[in-house]
């Protein structure tokens, strides 16, 4: 899984490059989402804006992604398009993580 | 006198049970949807749908080192998008649908649900729903409402 992350003082945003999290892409996107939240900052932005498809496997690889982080970080979405937010809307997940529209006031938050 | 190309009322396609051949036959069916020009929501709506019934054949219907054939078969009505999805796997338990219960969200981090969304969203998505088994073969009907032109 095409995962490119962005590395702020305070803020880490991880841009999935991929269309789909989906049932053939679940566990590899885990596992890149492992690999790029080992290091850098407590505050984690998953940029979905790329993604235009997330079944019921993709939504549990996000929950188990934000999971594996511990309980001491934070994992947030950014920029859902419209069939990803009606899949966080229609299983209630969207109460669960703070969801950010667009990335541009966590950029100038990030850059000071 | 132009008579415009109209895209075939049906559309009917079958794969071997796979991760993949379920994203191939979502691609091809989206593909379909919008050549009858179906509003980008329905699109949507029909891929989320036909995505977790497929899982769940590919999941559950067939071991993993045997896996079967899948068919689906699409026709577009005037009013209604019918699919019906058949494989010769495993039955449902019980021989009936699932209840598709949402899991509870309001729960410690730590106990978040990761799966069990797929029949809640079957459920809520589409207008009617209908399963049967007949000689070794389950057969998933799927209705969508079409939006009015």
């Amino acid at each position: 899984m095409d995962l490119h992350a962005t590395h702020h003082p305070d803020l880490t945003i991880i841009t999935v490059a991929e269309a789909r999290i989906d049932a053939a892409a679940a566990i590899r996107f885990k596992d890149a989402m492992r690999a790029a939240t080992a290091t850098g900052a407590g505050h984690v932005v998953l940029d979905l804006g790329n993604v235009t498809f997330v079944d019921s496997s993709g939504l549990g690889a996000i929950v188990a992604a934000m999971k594996q982080m511990g309980s001491e970080r934070r994992l947030d979405l950014a920029c859902l398009t419209p069939d990803v937010a009606k899949v966080f809307r229609l299983t209630r997940m969207e109460s669960v993580f703070t969801i950010h529209d667009d990335l541009r006031r966590l950029h100038s938050r990030a850059t000071g | 006198m132009v008579i415009p190309d109209t895209p075939p009322q049906h559309l009917d396609l079958t794969t071997v049970a796979s991760d993949l051949a379920v994203r191939d036959l979502l691609t091809r069916t989206r593909d379909w949807l919008r050549a009858h020009a179906l509003p980008d929501e329905t699109c949507g709506t029909v891929e989320l749908v036909l995505a977790e019934a497929l899982n769940n054949i590919v999941e559950h219907a067939y071991p993993p080192d045997a896996p079967g054939a899948i068919r689906l078969a699409l026709q577009h009505g005037p009013t209604h998008l019918v699919c019906i999805l058949s494989d010769h796997g495993t039955a449902l338990p019980g021989g009936v649908l699932p209840d598709g219960t949402l899991p509870d969200h309001d729960v410690a981090r730590d106990a978040l649900p990761e799966g069990g969304f797929g029949w809640f969203l079957i459920r809520d998505l589409t207008d009617r729903l209908d399963y049967r088994r007949d000689a070794g073969w389950s057969h998933l009907t799927l209705e969508f409402r079409l939006p009015a032109l």
